[in-house]
């Protein structure tokens, strides 16, 4: 839990304020639609193909129960019922009235909510792992250094007109949940010999139309230089990064023309004048963030109560949930449960204003009233009682969140496509439904383990098509809709871009493809427990692109 | 274009010379980069004040060894969303310590005065009147800052630590 105080509500009212009398000076007329755009996207508000879109960040992924209401009142008041979970934590609604942008933002700031710097060429929403705090295999809670992050960059005088967007992501765990490589800066922390924890500072690493897994040019950053040398990189990308073109804009491309080793001098150079200074981490600093973490007051409890075991015997839909969708907690007795938001035949990343009360009601009941958005596009309670897991299974079947589809074939990332961005050269959500149907059948999923599908309407990326064990890129050919189809790309700690597989594929035929291509693998893989990735990164491309191919 | 100083609108004493205009001895002057480093020597026998016009693609280091003879630097916004003189604004009064007149030209405009006061910035050339006249209402417009900048202002992380630590009942829990 972090909490509020006046500073970080004066200053979201404040924002509120000024986006209403931007928002007036539009309707009048004083703003032309070009000048008021900048102002807009500012503030998570898009142009898209039928109304404006408003996203709002979700820091760290972290939200409470309140917060979750609040965006299903937003959904059901000024929207059509839903909202769309992204994969930088972020929500967006699709269809809310220009005049009523500032209503919806001022009942959001109510729950500190905003949609600042969820768009424009400044420092985006940070994000970290959905399980921080709760996973075993973490070394201390990195949303600590997330909000640290947030509001040192939060309408930052010196970035807020960069050349391009920037995404920073942290993670504290042995295996990256936060995708950290992939990020214009990733942090990971860790312990170097002597005990202490630090980062290792990743740049350069993105998607998009030209794909870089990020250079590591700092791998241990005592903590309280963490402001100074993210003001540092920041620095050097500001005055050097390319404005030029749009398309090369991003950091990974001056890493990439520098240098990663050039590039880290630049760095040095811009950070050894400012390290003492003012941006300097000092002990009661980072104690004052941290004290206003709150962290739930757990029972203590032993693993594997007798309720669970009971219920894992008598009934075989929830065993296949316990299996799937329950994580290891760090606290005995407790569990972490993901949400499916991937139902067959569902739009990827989707909840209605119903589901969303429900499950804040649940959160309330189970979890100590805490919510996380995960960059799978999925929820997350993260504080469950293991004795509580029938119970609660029962509720999220009701809601409609326990498909227990979760890291399988049907858990598809996907960006909205051609249905609602204008940037968009083929529809994706469609897609991704047809696949949710095609293998609806979860032994089946079950028996292929592991395997995450990806897809992106255009060049730019957003469904992380790269970093898909399977990635579906849609593309334009003769006005007509087709899918480049990559596989091997991975997003974790040891991340890789895919590779093609062959041709480009027309719309029509994509759900085949993708249904030889498992077969291929259900035929090439050595054994029942050799997952998708291994299978390719043992047997490469060439094997599935002949299966996949032959008969094409 | 208006000039807006010390929070109004003023009028601008100081006279722009193109690249090989002759300079008047007795007149303030601002001289692009390339011709003030060339005649730096030379520049710095005159009694009016000299200020230099940077663009926003030259290092500001080179203009360092230079800056006590310098009454005035201008750096440029070619569009609004070019944000280069932002860094280069910090730098001069965080790092270099210059305490002249900065000045930001080109494209100024309203929502951009709150950044450029924060980054260090005391003059502006505002490209459109009407948001010349609103300079303190946008200027104004938000009261807490999270981060320290040019303006020396007390970011939230440093000012929390003077007051007390909210109270859980008091303060709004945003998970």
């Amino acid at each position: 839990m972090y909490l509020y105080d006046d500073f970080d509500r004066t200053l979201v009212a404040e924002r509120v304020a000024e986006f209403r009398d931007q928002v007036r000076r539009r309707l009048s007329g004083e703003l032309s639609e070009d000048e008021f755009k900048l102002l807009r996207l500012m503030n998570g508000v898009y142009l898209q193909l039928h109304a404006y879109m408003l996203r709002i960040a979700i820091p760290y992924g972290t939200l409470s129960s309140q917060q979750l209401r609040t965006l299903g009142h937003v959904a059901r008041r000024y929207d059509r019922n839903y909202g769309h979970f992204t994969t930088r934590q972020n929500i967006q609604f699709n269809w809310i009235k220009l005049e009523e942008l500032p209503d919806a933002m001022a009942d959001l700031a109510r729950a500190g909510l905003h949609g600042m710097q969820t768009s424009g060429n400044c420092v985006r929403n940070i994000t970290t792992d959905q399980w921080a705090a709760v996973a075993p295999d973490e070394i201390e809670d990195p949303r600590i250094w997330a909000e640290i992050l947030r509001q040192h960059l939060t309408l930052h005088p010196e970035f807020s007109f960069l050349p391009r967007k920037f995404k920073i992501a942290v993670t504290a765990a042995a295996h990256d949940r936060a995708a950290v490589r992939v990020h214009d800066i990733g942090l990971r922390l860790h312990s170097n010999g002597s005990g202490e924890v630090g980062f290792e500072v990743v740049v350069g690493g993105g998607l998009g139309r030209t794909p870089f897994v990020g250079k590591t040019i700092k791998p241990f950053l005592p903590k309280r230089d963490l402001l100074s040398y993210v003001e540092a990189i920041l620095r050097v990308y500001n005055q050097f990064g390319r404005r030029d073109n749009i398309y090369k804009a991003r950091i990974k491309i001056l890493v990439h023309d520098l240098g990663a080793e050039a590039f880290a001098k630049e760095v040095d150079a811009e950070w050894q004048p400012i390290r003492d200074g003012a941006l300097a981490l000092d002990p009661a600093l980072i104690a004052e963030v941290t004290a206003r973490f709150r962290y739930p007051d757990y029972a203590e409890l032993d693993d594997n109560p007798s309720e669970v075991a009971q219920a894992r015997a008598s009934d075989r839909r929830f065993a296949n949930w316990l299996g799937n969708s329950v994580a290891n907690h760090k606290v005995s007795g407790h569990a972490i449960v993901t949400l499916s938001l991937k139902p067959e035949g569902g739009p990827p990343g989707d909840a209605t204003a119903e589901q969303m009360d429900a499950i804040a009601d649940l959160a309330d009941r189970y979890s100590f009233g805490e919510i996380r958005v995960g960059h799978e596009q999925n929820l997350v309670l993260p504080h469950v009682e293991q004795r509580e897991l029938p119970a609660l299974w029962r509720a999220l079947d009701k809601v409609g969140v326990a498909t227990p589809n979760i890291g399988l074939v049907s858990d598809i990332i996907s960006c909205p496509g051609l249905d609602y961005c204008s940037l968009a050269n083929t529809r994706s959500i469609p897609v991704a439904q047809e696949l949710t149907r095609r293998f609806r059948d979860l032994d089946l999923a079950r028996d292929l383990g592991r395997l995450h599908i990806n897809i992106s309407g255009c060049i730019n990326a957003c469904g992380h098509h790269h970093v898909g064990h399977i990635g579906l890129l849609g593309v334009e050919k003769n006005g007509e809709e087709y899918f480049q189809v990559t596989i091997g790309g991975r997003a974790d700690e040891n991340a890789e871009l895919g590779a093609l597989v062959g041709p480009a594929v027309p719309y029509a035929e994509v759900a085949d493809v993708v249904e030889d291509i498992v077969a291929a693998y259900l035929e090439l893989r050595e054994r029942p427990n050799e997952i998708f990735l291994d299978t390719v990164k043992r047997v490469g491309v060439e094997p599935f692109k002949e299966r996949v191919y032959a008969a094409r | 274009m208006l000039l807006v100083r010390g929070g109004r609108v003023v009028a601008d004493r100081y006279l722009r010379v193109l690249d090989d205009a002759p300079i008047p001895d007795s007149v303030p002057v601002i001289i692009p980069a390339a011709r003030f480093l060339a005649d730096a020597a030379e520049l710095a026998r005159r009694e009016a004040p000299t200020g230099v016009l940077w663009p926003n693609n030259r290092r500001i280091s080179e203009l360092v060894p230079h800056l006590d003879r310098v009454a005035l630097v201008a750096l440029a916004f070619p569009t609004f969303k070019d944000g280069r003189a932002y860094s280069q604004a910090r730098q001069l009064r965080e790092q270099y310590g210059f305490r002249g007149e900065l000045r930001a030209t080109g494209n100024v405009l309203r929502d951009q005065f709150l950044f450029l006061v924060r980054a260090g910035f005391d003059s502006f050339e505002v490209t459109k009147d009407a948001d010349a006249a609103a300079f303190a209402e946008a200027v104004g417009r938000f009261s807490v800052f999270y981060q320290p900048a040019g303006d020396r202002r007390a970011p939230a992380l440093r000012a929390r630590l003077q007051h007390a630590r909210p109270s859980v009942a008091d303060a709004h829990e945003r998970v």
